[in-house]
């Protein structure tokens, strides 16, 4: 075939056909530009976070400086990076491809969602730069936000903006799992990955459209003085922590249940062998997505709520525990007498199911009303939330970008670097916050710009934080490691066959080595599971394992 | 058929896969714009339970007449645009043409009457948030009676829902107006009308979220 020579990639050129592109696949790659240029951003200021709080006392940030940072790192790494993240890129480039489809359902309105998205991140970021500084932290709690700088405008507007395109993308996935399948893919032979993003649709479209009108209230609290959230104008903070936790507790899910569908897809992959509970791990991604919208009042134990509702909230938070466990105990039973291939995406597959168990378990820990009155707004909870978001989310998006890369790109990237950098990065992020796991108990508040004065009652600080920021420091230079590697990949990397892993899914047995622009010469007829490995090789061709 | 095959998407294998997806689609985001409104509508029942003396008195200041009135223009109106995809399907398109126009013209009318309303609210001092300050007597009504705790909150719910609910209004009568030129430019048959129908889907929306504000803001 004539795939080689003609791509997604080289069906059109310039920079305009990028911009102007419906093509599910190159959209994905605008997210991946997008995003990984934010994550870069929202790094950065961590590193800076890090580094003031590495030695007592003033380092880099006066207070000020520091609360401003923390809360951009806050924004920006929630909003621009987590959310957005894999459904932007990997749902975009592989869900289509994977059922069988030539697109998404709205292929423009997914264009839209893209400058939606960066419409949202410019007005962010050029808010906090040039209109003034925000120090309210990523949750723009009232009366932090009531009393802050103009800028809370352009922050709130922001995030309404790209809620907007996070709603989208969502609603086209949602309708192109329910439209667009191939003949014979059916409900159970939608292989993981799918299943989540489908999940995680059904949380976008119900839970944006609340932080939506909250930060349109909030906007107008700030604007005309409504009087809605800001106690001084007869308004409810609690209530702004109800509304705006309805939805944040929710995104949570949005971050975490498409990581955990890359890592069921790695797990079948690598493990040769079906994925164990097939329809446990489908049905509790959508079981998450509904339980999630169950639990928001466990942010808010402290806050005033009712004691009633605290318990029942707190009972809700560890139903979560069941389906999640669910999908830990199959991803550990698939790997039991498979034959475990120990590449870089399974690397991370492994890293994530350390990673996120003990973010999860931390969880059900700060879920316990007694155990939260001790532990709320500790670094106890960073750490907590890290485990999950990072070594959960960004962990699952790591490996499936190494998964992905060949067919986005059409080159392998160096499997030694990958190595080094996967063990940098489990090393130094386990370093950054498992301390912070005892600086919490011990009672560190977070967000705090200055822990000297704690010294004399807990000297283990200073070393704690120092092994914290040496930590962070060390992971940095795993994720560039990955950056490095990663360009040189796409210059000189060696060319990747169709499949390079061997898997079973649409998007690597039913393409070239990099998609052409419709995705298939013809529909394909599915009649396979997407983890069936049995005599794979006589029916789609022997694997060919360009790089071992 | 050559006019609707130019309507069918390449990535799409049938018309009905098309107009089923669109409808989807549709229904979706009408489910996040209940979700929208659902926020307010629990701010409005958050601060009612806590405070229904005030929002009993403060909702005398509207005038439910006008709000009846609207009422009445908007069922008129949904009335008219599901009597337009009806008759769009059946390919009479001189009497969709006419139907828009009405639902264009009952939406204008919705407008008018949301003008006067607020404009004699500012005019007596009732401003959403800071500028609150009523003040005048209208019929027998001494405004400055009611600038009572509280109250304020009533108004700022008041403004906030019936103004992002007008601008829903305004978006619908842009979508009114921009099916009307497709439909004398003939781009609908009864093969393809996803337009009208999906227009027709937001606009039974709008109309029924008015339904709840009506009583909620004017009446109880």
């Amino acid at each position: 075939m004539s795939d080689e020579s003609h791509n997604y990639l080289n069906a059109k050129k310039g920079i305009w056909s990028w911009l102007s592109t419906t093509d599910h696949k190159r959209i994905g790659i605008l997210y991946a530009i997008a995003c990984g240029a934010f994550f870069l951003l929202g790094g950065i200021l961590a590193t800076f976070v890090r580094t003031e709080l590495g030695t007592p006392g003033e380092t880099i940030l006066g207070q000020d400086e520091y609360n401003q940072v923390f809360t951009l790192h806050g924004v920006v790494m929630v909003f621009l990076v987590i959310i957005p993240a894999i459904p932007g890129i990997l749902g975009n480039f592989a869900l289509p491809i994977q059922i069988g489809a030539n697109d998404v359902a709205f292929p423009r309105l997914n264009l839209a969602s893209w400058y939606l998205f960066m419409a949202g991140a410019i007005m962010a970021v050029c808010g906090w730069l040039f209109v003034g500084k925000v120090d309210t932290g990523w949750t723009f709690y009232t009366p932090y936000s009531s009393g802050a700088s103009n800028a809370v405008l352009w922050l709130t507007s922001a995030v309404f903006v790209a809620g907007f395109a996070s709603i989208f993308t969502g609603l086209n996935f949602i309708v192109t799992v329910h439209k667009m399948r191939a003949p014979g893919m059916t409900w159970n032979r939608l292989p993981l990955f799918t299943w989540a993003i489908y999940a995680t649709g059904i949380v976008q479209v119900l839970a944006t459209p609340v932080i939506g009108i909250t930060m349109i209230l909030l906007f107008l609290e700030k604007l005309m003085h409504i009087g809605i959230f800001d106690p001084a104008l007869g308004g409810d903070p609690v209530l702004f922590q109800h509304f705006f936790w309805f939805y944040s507790h929710p995104a949570v899910y949005i971050m975490i249940l498409p990581a955990m569908g890359i890592i069921s897809d790695l797990m079948g992959t690598f493990s040769r062998q079906q994925v164990s509970g097939y329809t446990f791990i489908a049905l509790s991604s959508v079981a998450i997505a509904f339980l999630g919208f169950l639990v928001w009042g466990h942010h808010m134990f402290v806050a005033g709520q009712s004691a009633l509702s605290s318990i029942i909230f707190s009972m809700l938070t560890f139903l979560i525990g069941i389906p999640t466990g669910i999908k830990v105990f199959n991803w550990v039973a698939t790997m039991y007498k498979g034959s475990v291939w120990l590449r870089t995406p399974m690397l991370y597959a492994l890293m994530f199911l350390f990673l996120f168990t003990i973010g999860g378990l931390t969880g059900i820990m700060v879920g316990v009303l007694a155990v939260d009155v001790h532990l709320h707004d500790t670094y106890f909870v960073v750490a907590h939330f890290h485990y999950v978001m990072m070594g959960g989310a960004l962990i699952g998006l790591i490996g499936g970008l190494h998964y992905w890369w060949p067919k986005m790109t059409g080159r392998m990237y160096n499997e030694t670097a990958g190595v080094i950098a996967a063990i940098l990065v489990f090393i130094g992020f386990n370093l950054t916050f498992f301390t912070q796991f005892f600086l919490g108990s011990k009672g560190m508040p977070r967000r705090y710009h200055d822990y000297s004065e704690l010294l004399d009652t807990f000297p283990e600080f200073a070393a704690l934080n120092m092994a914290s920021t040496i930590g962070s420091y060390i992971l940095g230079v795993g994720l560039l490691l990955i950056l490095v590697y990663a360009l040189y990949s796409l210059f000189r990397g060696p060319k990747a066959t169709a499949n390079p892993w061997g898997a079973c899914t649409l998007e690597w047995t039913h393409t070239g080595p990099v998609p052409d622009e419709h995705n298939f010469h013809e529909t394909p007829q599915v009649t396979r599971g997407p983890y069936d490995f049995h005599l794979a090789d006589d029916v789609f061709g022997p694997k060919n394992n360009s790089q071992s | 058929m050559s006019s609707a095959d130019t309507t069918l998407k390449h990535y799409f294998v049938s018309h009905e896969q098309q107009f089923d997806a669109a409808k989807l689609g549709m229904w979706l985001f009408l489910v996040t714009e209940i979700l929208l409104f659902a926020g307010m509508f629990v701010a409005y029942a958050v601060y009612r339970s806590w405070h229904p003396e005030v929002f009993l008195q403060a909702s005398e200041l509207l005038d439910w007449r006008l709000g009846a009135l609207n009422t009445v223009v908007l069922l008129a109106s949904s009335f008219t645009v599901a009597l337009s995809i009806h008759y769009v399907q059946k390919g009479q398109n001189d009497k969709v043409f006419l139907l828009i126009i009405l639902t264009l013209l009952c939406a204008a009318a919705f407008m008018v009457v949301k003008y006067f309303e607020y404009s004699d609210k500012f005019s007596h001092g009732i401003f959403p948030g800071a500028g609150f300050d009523p003040h005048g007597i209208i019929d027998g009504k001494d405004y400055s009676k009611y600038n009572v705790p509280f109250a304020p909150q009533f108004f700022s719910i008041y403004f906030v829902m019936t103004g992002i609910h007008g601008v829903h209004v305004l978006v619908g009568m842009g979508m009114f107006g921009w099916l009307a030129t497709r439909v004398a430019r003939g781009h609908f048959s009864p093969q393809w009308y996803t337009p009208v129908e999906l227009t027709g889907l937001y606009w039974h929306l709008v109309d029924i979220i008015w339904i709840f504000l009506f009583p909620l803001l004017y009446l109880i």
